[in-house]
């Protein structure tokens, strides 16, 4: 790994290892209601990254004290089943699995009606089953989609998307990869319909222009992702009302 | 999973803010791009290697250096090792309860370590002795004494002012790899250095330094670790709401901007 850090991440033409440009993300691929028991579910491939979201509720809380009186209570579980990374990682809660089920949390939270539905809760469940960079971005775009099709009431859904730098210059989407070798990592939601920031994070070194210019490659691609996310809600659905359509018909 | 205690602001205070806000005003007369009153003092612990006391207002930080000889992680051999612990202890406020770090106690202790790491306040890689085989182990823990809001910003300029004016033992190789901890103390290597600003938004209001009321009826929060040369060295957005991305560069700016004023509160570095 010490090798790892002369790495070069950009070749001459300015391409990266996997040949993606500077602004190109991965392939991406999202799928809804992937579950039986959860009351909503979405499976995300990014590139090599593979997450499972499952949704459950509005349901009683448990323990009861901590429901609210005047909102739900929006509970969130972050973690990397312990095969999903090189070296396998414990199953118990790493401080950065803790951290990032709370940013999480109030990366959807902004999207969600949450006063409709008082002292109840609803508990998100994230399982990143192979990782290879930018997991948690990844883990809130099918997230929403989870929550959208679980029916929880929301104003608008929510992408995330990260921005890295690399060799220097800012790269978006970045892999596992360039994450370790690279200089910085900037993961951004935004709820694309109203233009809304629900998550910004960085580690590394940025300067005012390149904060400027992260923001502004984050939403173009969130744009990207929020179709990819409307269309696995309405295949879904649309395969749903295959269904009843055809039992109309035998009936 | 979730906050600790789950505080209500009477709908007629949340209001009275929010309406004083939009008249420029905040709960305790400052102005929304004004911090409160700032103190930092260090070395006042004299079994740690560096400590600091800091207050912002009414909130008072506590944080302590400590260092021990161990082996380096494996990703990173020729380099000694950052370990930043937070606890937010009963003790500083009736919302802090006793037990096991959670997720509020984590997130201060990794947005401070960020800070720190981005910026190399601390030359991680002048303190491999033995590289590969016994580097400086350096923690850096956090207590707030008395939360009255923006931890953040007084636990960050806590645990860079104990950095800066930490002395760790002076070190020899006898033989071929036995390291040799001596009496005499020398500086902590250190480089550059952060101050982390946060900004509040109440509606579309932005204001810095929120105090405990504030921090109750904000949407949300942002706090940015600026470094020397006025880069952005941690991120963090936090609370229930969002942001527009003009309001986030506005809130860079501000930061930015207010950055070399709690600068200048630091220590001047040893060397």
């Amino acid at each position: 790994m010490v090798e790892a850090k002369r790495v070069k991440l950009l070749d001459e033409n300015g391409r990266r290892l996997d040949g993606r440009r500077l602004d190109e993300l991965r392939s991406c691929r999202i799928e809804a209601g992937v579950l039986k028991n959860a009351n909503g579910s979405a499976y995300i491939e990014l590139g090599r990254n593979k997450i499972l979201v499952a949704v459950y509720g509005p349901r009683e809380v448990h323990p009861r004290h901590e429901a609210m009186p005047d909102r739900m209570l929006l509970r969130c579980r972050y973690s990397m089943l312990p095969f999903s990374v090189p070296d396998r990682k414990t199953p118990s809660p790493s401080r950065r699995e803790v951290e990032l089920s709370k940013v999480i949390r109030e990366a959807l939270e902004p999207a969600i009606f949450v006063e409709e539905f008082p002292r109840t809760t609803v508990d998100v469940y994230i399982e990143v089953i192979e990782a290879d960079g930018s997991t948690r971005v990844t883990s809130i775009t099918a997230a929403a989609v989870a929550l959208a099709d679980a029916g929880i009431p929301m104003r608008d859904l929510v992408a995330a998307v990260s921005v890295g730098k690399i060799d220097g210059v800012l790269a978006l989407d970045v892999n596992g990869l360039e994450d370790q070798c690279g200089e910085g990592d900037m993961p951004i939601a935004m709820m694309p319909r109203l233009g809304e920031i629900t998550l910004i994070q960085s580690d590394g070194l940025f300067t005012r222009e390149e904060v400027i210019e992260a923001l502004e490659m984050a939403r173009k691609a969130i744009q990207e992702l929020y179709k990819e996310q409307k269309r696995a809600l309405r295949e879904k659905y649309s395969k749903i009302v295959e269904e009843v359509e055809s039992e109309e018909v035998i009936g | 999973m979730s906050e600790r205690i789950y505080t209500i602001v009477p709908t007629p205070r949340r209001e009275a803010i929010l309406s004083m806000l939009k008249r420029g005003e905040r709960v305790d007369g400052r102005k929304p791009d004004e911090y409160r009153e700032i103190t930092v003092e260090t070395g006042i612990v004299g079994n740690a290697e560096g400590s600091a006391r800091v207050s912002i207002g009414h909130t008072k930080v506590i944080a302590g250096v400590k260092v021990s000889m161990g082996t380096p992680f494996s990703d990173a051999p020729d380099k000694g090792v950052q370990i930043v612990y937070a606890e937010l202890i009963p003790m500083a406020s009736p919302i802090f309860e006793p037990g096991p770090p959670d997720e509020n106690d984590v997130e201060l202790a990794r947005v401070v370590d960020r800070g720190l790491r981005s910026s190399s306040t601390i030359k991680l890689e002048d303190l491999a002795v033995v590289p590969g085989r016994h580097v400086w182990r350096v923690f850096i823990d956090i207590y707030p004494l008395d939360h009255d809001g923006n931890l953040f910003d007084a636990s960050g300029l806590a645990a860079v002012a104990a950095v800066l004016t930490a002395k760790i033992p002076k070190t020899s190789i006898s033989g071929e790899s036995t390291v040799v901890v001596e009496e005499e103390k020398v500086p902590l290597p250190v480089g550059n250095a952060p101050v982390f600003v946060t900004v509040a938004k109440m509606g579309d209001i932005l204001v810095v330094d929120p105090c405990y009321e504030e921090e109750l009826v904000m949407d949300a929060r942002i706090t940015f670790a600026i470094d020397k040369e006025d880069r952005v060295c941690a991120t963090q957005k936090g609370g229930r709401g969002s942001f527009k991305p003009e309001e986030v560069i506005r809130a860079l700016d501000m930061a930015l901007s207010l950055a070399p004023e709690l600068r200048k509160k630091l220590p001047s570095t040893p060397i």
